[in-house]
């Protein structure tokens, strides 16, 4: 089991580290030069001169890369042009607001898409079936950050329920107006991800339903709630586990674009803050922060299915 | 002689196999709908000139109509016809579409299929998708699509790279499980080259959920496309594309909602278009993944 772990763990080295290759090299292709956008239009040629040396712009990139990395080996992910504060305090202090969405969504997403996978599964081509197929469609066929909009412009504007953009920290405003402020951009959000894991789970809960040993169960008379909470139910949730990975990449990649309709001043919006500012430190640093944070969870999720399936082994 | 018999009636099942698989797909129901609803789109990107209006042209006097009479969409803050622009954006949104869909397929094709014919490409390769991957794909996108600029073309790009790494591993994977069928082994045996296995045997093997993954591509690039324009990384304006509309009628959204009503229907529709269409192809074409039962 250890050994399992520290092998993916080292097979994880080689893609983090072309990872950062690759966000490096992506950053030195943003077009102008960001030593000029940083100066402003009215410096001098020496201003613009002094600030190229000051972030090293001028030496080869072989040199930049290597100095890069060597900041990166202590955990130094570089200097934020446009906050003047490190990249990796600007991320933290961001962070909670995309986790809080994240988890609030995810909250939302599990249950639901679960409950809606094993009821579509149970009752088969009914009509509960069919809508929960097409919850499934709609949720890969409309635009997020439309739907985001829309609601804002129902919900917030029109019925005035919930503050239409912005964010209330937990520990400052308390939970209501923490949840007031989450609640409509989490919904949104697990709209999208429901429908993909109730069509997983659907899609698993057949498969077992179909298995000789709950064919035993019902035969040697187990009252069929038995049956499907502990025979079916328990061995849908290790391929649903698998997906669960997906799941949240798709949430926390949904939500750089959801952050931005209700303006939620998180990882995402700082992101594209940084795009707009052309502050390549930053986008650089928080982009590798994110691969980081996606290996690890992708990680987390092979070994929960290893703990959940005891016949999964790491060969 | 007999040779020629056997190779006529080789044709002629394969022939009856390809004519087996037209008519399934005419009796599949969601591929019809996503069929008609994708030919329907078509037909009216191209006919977007027919209304005769300039789809960047100003009308400060007729600012802000709503959607009636000669107006059908209304229009919007310059008093542009928005009927008129979210045509001609069906022509950029599916132009982007098949670009990448087709781009992401090709690219996709050709790493898939090399990895599962040379081993030792395959490591390397395989790290490098699993590296593309580290990121959500939108992520990814935003970050490419910014690095090229604001145009058509880096949107492309950006996207299409951005789905490559599935597609391969999608191709790599349906390959790999050709190689080990016998017939590969009879083709290495009668002095096959790699070149001739790959593109004779392990390609048209995968062709199948090739096309499939690239339909559905086809409906994730509309979809982040419209998220890039919305996030000012898309086509630059006035392009009337799908999600730079939007995100101009984002800020008369509460006096003149429906600027950015049309435009959203039009993307989910797309998107639902080839959703469907792709749903049908995996159905019939690639019977293992298939979810409906």
């Amino acid at each position: 089991m250890y050994r399992g772990i520290l092998m993916r763990l080292s097979q994880a080295v080689p893609v983090l580290l072309i990872f950062a290759v690759m966000v490096f090299m992506l950053m030195h292709l943003l077009p102008g030069d960001p030593a000029l956008a940083i100066a402003g239009p009215e410096a001098s040629a020496e201003a613009v001169e002094v600030i190229r040396e000051q972030l090293g712009l001028n030496r080869p990139i072989l040199v930049q890369l290597l100095e890069w990395f060597s900041h990166l080996a202590v955990g130094n992910f570089g200097e934020s042009l446009m906050l003047k504060q490190s990249v990796v305090s600007a991320v933290v202090e961001r962070l909670p607001v995309t986790l809080s969405l994240s988890l609030v969504s995810l909250v939302i997403t599990l249950p639901a898409g679960i409950l809606l996978g094993v009821v579509a599964a149970y009752w088969r081509s009914s009509w509960i079936d069919a809508s929960v197929m097409v919850v499934a469609l709609l949720g890969v066929s409309l635009p997020g950050f439309w739907v985001g909009l829309l609601s804002v412009l129902f919900f917030s504007v029109h019925l005035g329920w919930f503050p239409p953009s912005g964010y209330a920290p937990l520990d400052e405003t308390g939970l209501v107006a923490w949840l007031a402020s989450l609640i409509q951009p989490a919904v949104v959000l697990a709209l999208f991800q429901i429908g993909f894991l109730a069509r997983i789970t659907r899609s698993a809960m057949l498969d077992v339903l179909d298995q000789d040993f709950i064919r035993t169960a019902r035969a040697k008379g187990v009252d069929e709630w038995t049956t499907l909470a502990k025979h079916a139910f328990r061995n849908t949730l290790i391929p649903v586990v698998t997906v669960l990975g997906i799941t949240l990449s798709l949430l926390i990649g949904g939500s750089v674009v959801i952050e931005q309709v209700f303006a939620l001043p998180g990882i995402g919006r700082l992101i594209v803050q940084g795009i707009m500012n052309r502050d390549y430190p930053l986008v650089q640093g928080t982009m590798l922060l994110f691969g980081f944070a996606f290996v690890v969870i992708n990680i987390l999720v092979d070994i929960i299915y290893t703990l959940v399936d005891p016949r999964v082994r790491y060969g | 002689m007999g040779e020629a018999v056997l190779l006529a009636s080789g044709e002629a099942i394969a022939a009856r196999r390809r004519f087996r698989v037209l008519r399934k797909l005419l009796h599949h129901r969601s591929f019809m709908i996503g069929f008609i609803v994708v030919a329907v789109m078509v037909v009216a990107a191209l006919a977007a000139p027919l209304t005769g209006i300039d789809p960047d042209g100003m009308r400060f006097r007729a600012r802000f109509r709503p959607p009636q009479g000669a107006f059908l969409f209304g229009t919007d803050q310059f008093g542009r016809d928005l009927l008129t622009r979210t045509l001609y954006g069906a022509q950029l949104s599916l132009w982007i579409g098949l670009s990448v869909a087709v781009l992401s397929g090709v690219f996709g094709a050709a790493i898939g299929v090399l990895s599962a014919q040379y081993r030792q490409l395959d490591s390397p390769l395989m790290r490098v998708m699993d590296a593309l991957m580290a990121a959500p794909a939108i992520l990814l996108a935003i970050g490419l699509g910014a690095a090229l600029g604001p145009q058509t073309h880096s949107v492309i790009i950006a996207l299409a790279v951005a789905y490559i790494p599935r597609t391969a591993r999608i191709v790599r994977s349906s390959a790999l499980v050709t190689r080990e069928l016998e017939f590969i082994e009879a083709a290495q045996v009668s002095g096959a080259s790699s070149v001739r296995i790959m593109f004779r045997h392990l390609l048209p093997n995968a062709a199948g959920p090739l096309l499939v993954q690239s339909t559905f591509v086809f409906a994730y690039a509309i979809l982040a496309e419209a998220a890039l324009s919305f996030l000012g990384i898309g086509p630059p304006p006035p392009a009337p594309s799908w999600g730079n509309i939007i995100a101009e009628g984002r800020s008369y959204a509460v006096q003149a909602w429906w600027i950015m009503l049309f435009p959203g229907f039009a993307i989910s529709l797309a998107a639902l278009g080839m959703n469907l269409l792709g749903d049908g192809l995996r159905d019939v074409l690639d019977p293992r993944l298939k979810v409906e039962s």
